[in-house]
């Protein structure tokens, strides 16, 4: 074992390097997923071509201004307001059109209704951006790269890969703590999420709630897929690979769990590339391994609490 | 009622669409079609639509161009487009649909290696003559017999064997190696051949990496790092498409070509989409002869003419798939031309049409390719080290090498695999000159 | 329930396919995997009426498929892979359901997509044995012994499903109707009731989960020995969802559902594909928006309420 160390440990190191980068993007999808789930009690499918719509729109964003001569700088400005855009418009007419007249309805229905947003979603990207693929990379190129010492050798990483995408994403998890536990609207969400019934009785209006939620995470899962585009080509099946991942980390955190996303996010985008380094074949299965092995030993995920049996 | 409806329009679809296979069926004495129907399966979605969707468009302007002269044998030529993104299961689906409901006279399948592997067998099935016009996996013509399929282009030996052999001239005392391909037929067996022959030609290269990511895959900076800690030689990488194009990207920006020889047998492709992207003195291919500045074309007139339209039309290069589609044409032409003249004037049946084409030779505008009696074309192939000129705004080959196929293909009856394994150097004396291009 | 109804609308349905494979051989092809995917739905049919949803029912789809293909180059025989393909599936769903049958709602969708999402990295990521994203063709087969010719072994397989389709029906309405299917009814309402009366609830939707795990993995022999090839893509999660979608898409208030709703759902999907090839999973996400919202009772529904009025 120590042996193994002192030969692999300078790359076990890299391997947490490439892994935060990529927990943070994860993360950044499942919390809003997680979010909505806690009030709303629906599993979203469609959340993965939110993710997929913010990232084509901050990239067409993007490159709409650097063709307008604005600086690569400006493009940063189009990853944020990407987010603002998709949660705005597409948001409030899905919570208000769709959700709400299944809400109290069977799991099975729930999720089928999100199920075929996201094949009507799939198909609106394909109308909108063509099959070929996307890609704006100026706001990782503005940056440029950090050397990074390895032994006696450097590592270039990019700047944004190692420094904008972990910040990003603990400004987002300080933030949204912050939101949840300091404002009134925050603690509102946190009332219903822990007993809506109760949370109603005390006259809280959970239209408005779950309205302003589902538009929140959105917005939250078009910003993860915003932060993706500079480092990726966006093609047609970009949503339905990293729903399938958020389903992973919710569950393995405990859905409902903000904080345990974070925690669940990085032990699986580190898995993943500590996969990528020491065994490809299994790079793709480690994310689900880590969830079912989590699920055996806590049926309620990391963080979550158990629910009381119903009589 | 949804139910109620959509049966009978099933059974009124049903009606007409059988009516249409028993007129396009081929019982009987054959009757000269009201128009030649060519099923060609394609990538039009995905990552590798970038080479799907250039190859149809070529596709759409050639017929065009058959049609103003008057068609094939004086019958009109029309294409019916198919996907190949959906994935393989889908796509045997929409080969027996082309056969059996549009009723296609011949098809051309397809660009990935996986889908020609399950294509060709169905052509045996249904005796549909079917052209494998951009796919390279050895596997097909070596592990069976085709009698309906023909390969009208190179394929995965010369391809991987070329660039080896110019690696070998170029760089003869690299000592390790790193490979990162596509998971799936064309980078594993392009890796299986290319180690073979390395192992016979160069014995003792450390491989210090073998990454066979997803294909399709938008994220290499994992790879990417991994790559620049182990630090070999030489990266081999067969990826092709918007794969391609993703991973030197990313690992351009991360100053990786500084550190170790690039070898990007399917360059060619994605050079236009990568501009100066793309770091120079790295060896590129092109699956073939096809490179936009080829030093000494066959028939340079018919290659500025191909270029000079399709650039007119869709305002960028020609890509070696739209080639590749021009020459499965070339070959159609001259198959058909072939069987009706055997046939005194009349149509031929699927039988005589497959006969046709084995030994068929065809011009393309860089050179002519013979088909062998295995049914493998036989394709020059030119590979040489990534420049920059005036007169292309992407990187073009230099120091080309134009490898004639015969040295580079695997004998009739021989696999790949093995006979790469019974190399010996001085294979590399036979080698022609560079041509400084 | 509606007896007389079932039994005309299956003795009808049959009879039409059979008339529709007859005139348009290509519809046989797709009727025929239709009808397979109708036996899976069947599975899922189980588990709805427990309340229950699997994600990733395309697991036990995949394992009857890849059996066939995998044990085809030795034995050939259609008539031994066939249960070898059902056997296989039915030995997985034991396993994974001794497992899951511990969850319940929103867990139990996510652990059987996780599984799921295990075996279809797995069928990727190993080459060496399966051949990766290419797949596997399944070789030559021979039925009985004999080798017909093409067009014979298109009826066989069509004659296989339908026979195996209206035998499975009766089983499912059988199985229904017996106290160990009305105590499934049991879990969606009130569990906890009834372990008061005695019943052992785990072990009740245990032996609904191995039953469908049988069903998938008979439908996955069939769908394997029609479309004689088969990849990774029969189990990745976007194919259960669509099982689930026949599932509502049909109806689950009858055994007829689910073949009512494979055919619909393919034929739809062939059509659409056809005409509109960028939208066809646009319009199928439309149909099932529009059969959840407005006709939760599916083509089955629809039909029963229609001859309802009528009598």
């Amino acid at each position: 074992m120590t042996a193994w160390f002192t030969d692999n440990g300078l790359l076990l190191g890299l391997a947490l390097l490439d892994g935060l980068a990529y927990a943070a993007l994860v993360f950044m999808v499942a919390v809003g997923l997680n979010l909505v789930f806690g009030v709303l009690r629906i599993v979203n499918v469609a959340h993965g071509s939110l993710f997929a719509i913010g990232a084509y729109t901050a990239a067409s964003i993007g490159l709409f201004l650097a063709a307008h001569g604005l600086p690569p700088v400006a493009s940063y400005g189009a990853l944020l307001l990407a987010a603002v855009l998709v949660g705005a418009v597409l948001g409030p007419p899905i919570e208000r059109l769709v959700l709400r007249r299944v809400y109290g309805h069977e799991d099975a229905l729930q999720l089928l209704v999100t199920f075929a947003l996201f094949m009507i979603l799939e198909d609106v990207q394909k109308l909108v951006w063509g099959v070929q693929p996307v890609a704006n990379d100026a706001p990782m190129k503005y940056l440029g790269t950090v050397d990074v010492p390895f032994g006696e050798d450097v590592i270039p990483f990019t700047a944004y890969q190692l420094f904008v995408l972990p910040g990003l994403a603990v400004l987002t998890l300080a933030g949204l703590a912050w939101f949840l536990r300091r404002t009134l609207t925050g603690r509102v969400i946190v009332a219903v999420t822990t007993d809506k019934e109760a949370a109603m009785a005390m006259g809280i209006d959970a239209t408005r709630v779950t309205l302003l939620t589902f538009t929140f995470g959105a917005a939250l899962a078009a910003f993860g897929g915003a932060l993706a585009s500079p480092t990726t080509s966006l093609v047609p099946g970009v949503g339905a690979q990293t729903i399938v991942l958020s389903f992973a980390v919710v569950a393995t955190a405990g859905l409902g769990q903000i904080e345990g996303a974070a925690v669940s996010a990085l032990l699986i985008g580190l898995g993943r590339s500590v996969a990528v380094y020491f065994a490809p074949e299994f790079e793709v299965v480690v994310p689900y391994i880590i969830m079912v092995a989590v699920l055996l030993v806590r049926p309620q995920g990391l963080f979550g609490v158990p629910e009381t049996r119903r009589v | 009622m949804t139910h109620a409806l959509t049966r009978r329009q099933a059974i009124l679809g049903a009606a007409t669409s059988g009516s249409l296979l028993f007129a396009g069926g081929n019982a009987g004495a054959q009757q000269k079609p009201a128009e030649l129907k060519v099923g060609i399966c394609t990538f039009l979605s995905g990552s590798a639509s970038v080479f799907g969707v250039p190859a149809k468009q070529a596709a759409e302007m050639l017929f065009e161009e058959i049609n103003k002269a008057g068609g094939i044998g004086g019958v009109p030529v029309r294409p019916y487009f198919v996907d190949e993104a959906p994935g393989t299961d889908h796509l045997v689906g929409e080969y027996r649909r082309l056969v059996q409901n549009e009723g296609v006279h011949i098809i051309f399948a397809a660009i990935s290696s996986g889908s020609c592997l399950a294509c060709t067998p169905l052509s045996d099935e249904m005796k549909k003559t079917t052209l494998l016009w951009d796919c390279g996996t050895q596997r097909i013509f070596e592990e069976g017999n085709h009698p309906y399929a023909f390969r009208t282009q190179g394929y995965g030996a010369p391809e991987v064997l070329a660039p080896l052999l110019y690696l070998l001239k170029h760089k003869p005392d690299f000592r390790s190696l790193a490979v990162i391909n596509q998971d799936y037929a064309w980078g594993r067996d392009s890796w299986e051949m290319w180690k073979a022959g390395m192992d016979a030609l160069k014995p003792g290269v450390r491989v210090v990496a073998e990454l066979f990511p997803r294909l399709g895959a938008t994220d290499y900076s994992t790879e990417v790092t991994r790559l620049l800690a182990s630090r070999p030689d030489v990266i081999l990488s067969t990826s092709w498409g918007g794969d391609l194009v993703t991973f030197v990207r990313q690992a351009s920006e991360r100053r990786l070509f500084e550190r170790s020889t690039f070898v990007l047998p399917v360059a060619e492709a994605s050079l236009q989409m990568l501009g100066r992207t793309m770091a120079a003195g790295h060896v590129i291919g092109a699956r073939g002869d096809h490179w936009n500045n080829h030093p000494r074309p066959k028939d340079p007139a018919r290659l500025a003419k191909f270029v000079a339209d399709y650039r007119a039309r869709f305002n960028e290069y020609p890509i070696y798939p739209c080639h590749h589609m021009a020459q499965a044409i070339s070959a159609m032409q001259a198959g058909f031309a072939k069987a009706i003249a055997a046939k005194g004037g009349g149509w031929p049946n699927d039988e005589e049409l497959a006969n046709a084409f084995r030994g068929l030779t065809f011009d393309t505008p860089t050179s002519s390719i013979t088909l062998r009696e295995d049914g493998q074309g036989l394709e020059d192939q030119i590979v040489g080290l990534s420049t920059f000129t005036d007169r292309f705004p992407f990187a073009v080959p230099k120091d080309m090498v134009i490898f004639p196929a015969a040295m580079v293909s695997t004998p009739v009856g021989q696999k790949s695999v093995e006979w790469m394994k019974t190399l010996k150097p001085d294979i590399l004396a036979q080698m022609p000159a560079a041509i400084a291009g | 329930m509606n007896r007389p109804l079932e039994a005309g609308l299956a003795v009808l349905g049959a009879a039409a396919l059979v008339l529709v494979a007859w005139a348009a051989p290509w519809l046989k092809f797709v009727l025929t995997l239709a009808l397979a995917k109708g036996i899976a739905v069947l599975g899922i049919l189980l588990l709805l009426r427990a309340g229950q949803v699997s994600f990733g029912h395309a697991m036990f789809l995949a394992t009857g498929a890849y059996t066939v293909a995998f044990l085809a180059p030795e034995m050939p025989e259609a008539l031994l892979l066939l249960p070898l393909g059902a056997l296989f599936g039915t030995a997985l769903g034991l396993v994974v359901g001794l497992f899951v049958a511990r969850y319940r709602d929103i867990f139990f969708g996510m652990l059987n997509l996780a599984l799921s999402m295990v075996l279809y990295s797995l069928l990727e990521k190993l080459y060496a044995l399966t051949k990766g994203t290419d797949g596997i063709r399944v070789a030559g087969l021979t039925f009985a012994g004999a080798q017909p010719a093409r067009e014979i072994q298109e009826w066989i397989m069509f004659a296989l499903a339908l026979g195996l389709a209206l035998g499975f029906g009766l089983l499912v309405r059988a199985y229904l109707g017996s106290p160990m299917g009305q105590a499934l009814a049991g879990i969606k309402t009130r569990e906890t009731r009834l372990e008061f009366m005695g019943v052992p609830a785990r072990r009740v939707l245990l032996f609904a989960y191995v039953l469908s795990a049988c069903m998938g993995g008979t439908a996955g022999a069939l769908v394997a020995m029609t479309s004689r090839h088969v990849t990774p893509q029969l189990a990745y999660w976007t194919s259960s969802g669509e099982l689930v979608f026949i599932a509502i898409l049909g109806g689950a208030g009858s055994a007829l559902g689910p073949f009512l709703g494979a055919v619909a759902f393919e034929l739809v999907r062939v059509y659409a594909a056809a005409q509109v090839a960028d939208a066809w999973q646009m319009i199928l996400g439309g149909v099932l928006l529009a059969v959840i919202l407005f006709a939760p009772g599916g083509v089955w529904g629809i039909l029963a309420a229609r001859f309802k009025a009528r009598a």
